[in-house]
């Protein structure tokens, strides 16, 4: 019998589902308390392995594998590593945040609150299972299959031009995905020539040895490019902002916290690890086009109107970060990246509740019609300004600390591009406070007088993720120790070594 | 040659099969001689579906039998045959349900468009019930036609299969002179495309001295024929192929028919023929050409990629449903010459497993068109289909599952079906094909995608379009598709198995 933990945790949403499905669709609180229970479920049993995960193994854990269409060579095979295991614990914090957040989310969707909670539990076990595979073959299946439930959340329950939007979410990443699918067939016939068919990652990794410099760069680029969609990187990235405005705040904390990570995941588990000569290759253009996300997504965030928007951008700015991180090929940018991705979800899920919150009670996303909003509401003013704080990476608060790893990191192998990166923490307090001192700051103007602070649902809600910001930017170690070795796995089977003896500090 | 006669030998048992749907096929003749009128529609149903499905036992029965030409070498009977062959009948099996719901055909055939004999026809509520026998002629023919094993038994059930469904075409209860006039266009366009699939067999014989397969084989290793004859009979032969598959430029005919033809009848006819046809091509390409690949590949995969990429572009301009399905199936006619491009055991196993699913899908999506209506009939323009997500939840959410199969997401049989086929390609070379199918698939992932959005994302118009409460039988054809279709995206392994287990050619 092999360790089921993972497969229970992709399974118990599903049985969610199941149950919202056979609930009376009268009652909408039950429906909502189905989706609560679950979540919160699903995140302890996160929270658990967790525990249990022995981190100073670098091989994979909580490994299952079956056959599951053997005349391809293909499994259902799961197993985490640690940087697998920070983001499922990302997924899994964030989705009962999400639900008693979003209660009232699913209202002013062309469907009912039944479909919306179905959809979000749906999509939270693609998101455990995109992690959690260690067969390319089933990873593609997660990533292709969960854009269908964030097309629906998007085009059925946002709001403005949501059906553009969710439309041009998903074709952006169908585009994406056929190319990896093009690279994923590669694979499979490379490694049915040298050997049988597989798609195990470990079986892949050694096959770069087979491909030609030209082969490996072609299979190589068609993930990437899916990735670079995914996560987004500059020029890939326009569809981002339209989906982040249209979509629901809890859909957007989804959306830029989980799914964009999985373009960044993809970049270390499958760009790097299965083709290490190409990436050298590539690395030059990919750190030009990352450091390019960060000065461009913090120009175009200092001139949002929008505050959804204006998150959208500051994300591309932050994955630009994370994007340099990767490929900067040092163990310390490296750990860095992923615990930015961490970091990244929770200050982008403060932002985007916080902001949704204020947006529904202004009616207006526009930040200008906001004002003084820290005399009316000084809860939901402080939230905002502390989630602000954390995406600028103010010392002390957790994006800090990952943020001046991956900078650090990438000062000893590309001290240029570290360099220019450092304008976009000046150009982040730019974008941060401005709208922080216009919105919360001064007198309050008029529209703004009768708006109601935080219930306490809301609050709830937002003490967890304020919680997590605070307490991982003085002690980040828990999470540092389980990142470490795997990312140091990833750097040395590169065949990179640090270059600075000096590269200890981040223990 | 010459001299005494010899009586045939014929192998009943193994020609089973086909000799039973012939005979079910006259039976349904003389009921329409014999019976009156008021029972021929439910016994001829009955007839058919018990035909068929005696057919299909007979084949099961007749499965794992040794490779054997049978009926004096003008047939072979071997595993690809055999799967063949039940996929024809599977798909007729499901298709002729679609028949039982008589609103789709006309009430007499032979009274004149507008006549006073018509209008008097439909308030007796006459049926023709000779669609049935019509149906079971072609289902003979299509099930010779891929185990054909000389020129003439080839061209024989080619025609044999064609003019029931010229006939067919012209049905339609409603819009009849544009059923016609497409059931005109058909037959002028096949009857011509007949032409050159004689020429090219007149040459093919000139070339080998042979009508049979295995004599023009033993011609093309020897190589002592003139090489003109047999490239003039080779291209002549491909453009009648070329013509009943509808790849680019022979393609002309099935965007009209498609339209014009009773739905029912496009279900059938677009499925079962493309399993006929490609069927045979693959025999032909595989077990009598496949020596002479370098002559005709080069070729044959220009015309698959300009199919594909044609296909999927034109499909975008379609404001009517049937004809976007129309182009659609060009499309898939190229991912499939891919299968036949690749001359490879895994691209023959692909090319049997995608014309089963796509066939068995496509159905399916021909089925849910009969259901929406007004009051003169099919509703098929696209326009008049929005906001039907709304009004018919159920029956929208079945064709996105079907649109969401032909664009090759995960999790449906078009997904497996796009994998195998690429795969089978890259195996054998062809990365032009590779390449070009995942950026055509990305394009036609656009118009099947606008589909959905019109659904589910628009309001309805207010015009009178309904979607009519399906029978019994359709929901039976509607049901058993869409469970296929998801059955093979998740569990493929046993169908896989048993196909590339069983599939092998003989001469």
């Amino acid at each position: 019998m092999q360790n089921m933990t993972l497969t229970v945790m992709m399974l118990l949403p599903v049985l969610g589902a199941l149950a919202i499905a056979i609930a009376p669709s009268t009652n909408e609180l039950l429906t909502k308390q189905i989706a609560l229970a679950t979540t919160l479920i699903v995140a302890v049993a996160g929270i658990l392995t967790t525990i249990s995960f022995d981190f100073n193994n670098t091989a994979l854990q909580f490994v299952e594998s079956y056959e599951w269409i053997p005349s391809f060579g293909i499994k259902y095979a799961v197993g985490l590593d640690g940087i697998a295991l920070i983001l499922i614990l990302l997924s899994v914090l964030l989705a009962p945040i999400v639900v008693l957040a979003g209660w009232n989310e699913s209202e002013g969707g062309r469907w009912g609150a039944k479909t919306f909670y179905m959809l979000l539990l749906v999509l939270e076990t693609m998101m455990i299972g995109v992690f959690a595979s260690t067969d390319v073959f089933l990873f593609y299946v997660f990533f292709e299959a969960m854009l269908i439930p964030v097309y629906f959340l998007i085009g059925g329950y946002g709001s403005g031009e949501r059906a553009a939007a969710a439309v041009k979410f998903l074709l952006y990443s169908l585009f994406g995905g056929l190319l990896m699918l093009a690279s994923i067939i590669g694979l499979y016939v490379i490694s049915g020539n040298n050997g049988s068919h597989t798609f195990d990652i470990n079986e892949l990794a050694g096959l770069s040895q087979y491909m030609s410099p030209m082969t490996q760069n072609l299979l190589f680029l068609g993930f990437f490019i899916a990735f670079a969609i995914k996560a987004p990187v500059w020029p890939l990235h326009t569809w981002l902002p339209d989906a982040a405005a249209s979509a629901t705040p809890g859909t957007s904390v989804l959306l830029l916290g989980v799914l964009d990570k999985v373009g960044t995941f993809g970049m270390i588990r499958y760009c790097l690890t299965l083709f290490p000569d190409a990436s050298k290759t590539f690395t030059p253009v990919i750190i030009t086009f990352a450091v390019i996300s960060i000065l461009y997504g913090a120009f175009l965030a200092i001139g949002a109107k929008d505050i959804k928007r204006l998150i959208a951008y500051t994300s591309i700015s932050h994955f630009g970060f994370i994007t340099m991180g990767i490929f900067a090929m040092t163990t310390q940018a490296q750990s860095g990246a992923v615990l930015y991705m961490f970091n990244h979800g929770f200050s982008t899920a403060a932002l985007f509740l916080v902001a949704g919150w204020m947006i529904a009670r202004r009616k207006s996303s526009t930040i200008s019609d906001f004002g003084g909003l820290q005399r009316v509401t000084p809860v939901m003013a402080w939230s905002f300004f502390i989630a602000g704080m954390s995406s600028l990476a103010l010392p002390g608060l957790s994006s800090f600390v990952s943020e001046f790893l991956v900078l650090v990191g990438t000062f000893t192998r590309y001290p240029v591009a570290a360099v220019i990166a450092t304008f976009g923490i000046v150009l982040a307090a730019l974008y941060i406070l401005l709208p922080v001192q216009k919105a919360l700051h001064g007198p309050t103007t008029p529209g703004n007088e009768a708006i109601k602070d935080l219930n306490l649902r809301e609050k709830i809600a937002i003490a967890p993720v304020m919680a997590v910001i605070v307490v991982l930017g003085f002690y980040p170690s828990p999470l540092l120790n389980i990142i470490n070795p795997a990312a140091a796995q990833v750097i040395t089977s590169q065949g990179f070594s640090d270059p600075l003896p000096t590269s200890n500090g981040d223990k | 040659m010459g001299g005494n006669f010899l009586a045939p030998t014929l192998d009943y048992s193994l020609l089973s099969p086909i000799l039973i749907v012939l005979a079910g096929a006259i039976i349904g003749v003389l009921i329409e001689a014999f019976a009156p009128r008021a029972s021929r529609s439910s016994s001829q149903l009955f007839i058919t579906l018990t035909t068929l499905a005696t057919a299909l036992t007979a084949l099961i029965r007749n499965r794992n039998g040794e490779s054997v030409t049978v009926a004096m070498n003008s047939m072979v009977f071997d595993g690809a045959g055999v799967l063949l062959q039940g996929s024809i009948l599977v798909i007729a099996i499901i298709s002729v349900f679609l028949l039982a719901d008589q609103d789709n055909f006309t009430a007499l055939a032979a009274a004149l468009p507008g006549s006073n004999e018509e209008r008097i026809s439909v308030q007796q509520q006459l049926k023709v019930t000779e669609v049935y026998p019509l149906v079971l002629f072609a289902v003979a023919g299509m099930m010779i036609f891929p185990v054909a094993s000389d020129l003439i038994t080839l061209f024989v059930a080619l025609e044999m299969f064609s003019l029931p469904l010229y006939l067919l075409a012209g049905l339609s209860r409603h819009r009849r002179l544009m059923s016609q006039e497409a059931a005109l266009k058909y037959f002028l366009l096949g009857a011509f495309s007949s032409a050159f699939f004689l020429f090219g067999v007149s040459f093919l014989y000139g070339y080998s001295a042979s009508i049979t397969f295995s004599g023009i084989h033993d011609a093309v290793i020897g190589g002592s024929g003139n090489d003109v004859f047999l490239l003039l009979g080779i291209a002549f032969l491909s453009v009648g192929l070329l013509f009943k598959v509808g790849a680019v430029p022979f393609h002309t005919w099935s965007p009209d028919v498609y339209q014009g033809a009773p739905t029912p009848i496009t279900a059938f006819m677009a499925a079962a023929t493309k399993v006929a046809a490609f069927g045979a091509m693959l025999r032909i390409f595989y077990s009598v050409l496949a020596e002479d690949y370098l002559q005709w590949r080069p070729v044959l995969t220009l015309v698959a990629l300009v199919t594909m990429v044609f296909g999927s572009l034109v499909a975008i301009a379609q404001r009517d449903v049937k004809r976007m399905l129309a182009y659609s199936s060009i499309a898939h006619a190229g991912f499939l010459l891919s299968g036949v491009i690749a001359l490879n055991k895994s691209g023959l196993d692909a090319s049997i497993f995608y014309l089963f699913a796509y066939g068995v899908a496509t159905v399916g999506a021909f089925a849910v068109v009969t259901l929406v209506r007004d009051s003169s009939g099919e509703v098929t323009d696209l326009n008049r289909w929005s906001g039907l997500g709304k009004r018919s939840p159920l029956v929208a959410t079945v064709f996105a599952g079907f649109l969401l199969a032909f664009a090759g997401i995960p999790l449906t049989s078009g997904f497996i079906g796009k994998f195998s086929i690429f795969s089978a390609a890259y195996e054998s070379g062809a990365t032009s094909l590779l390449i070009t199918g995942v950026l055509s698939s990305a394009i036609a992932a656009f118009f099947y995608i606008r589909v959905i959005v019109l659904m589910f994302f628009k309001d309805s118009v207010e015009d009178g379009t309904s979607v009519v409460i399906p029978s019994i039988y359709t929901q039976f054809t509607i049901a058993l598709s869409f469970i296929v279709t998801f059955a093979l995206g998740v569990f493929p392994a046993p169908l896989l198995e048993f196909i590339s287990s069983t599939a092998n050619f003989i001469r």
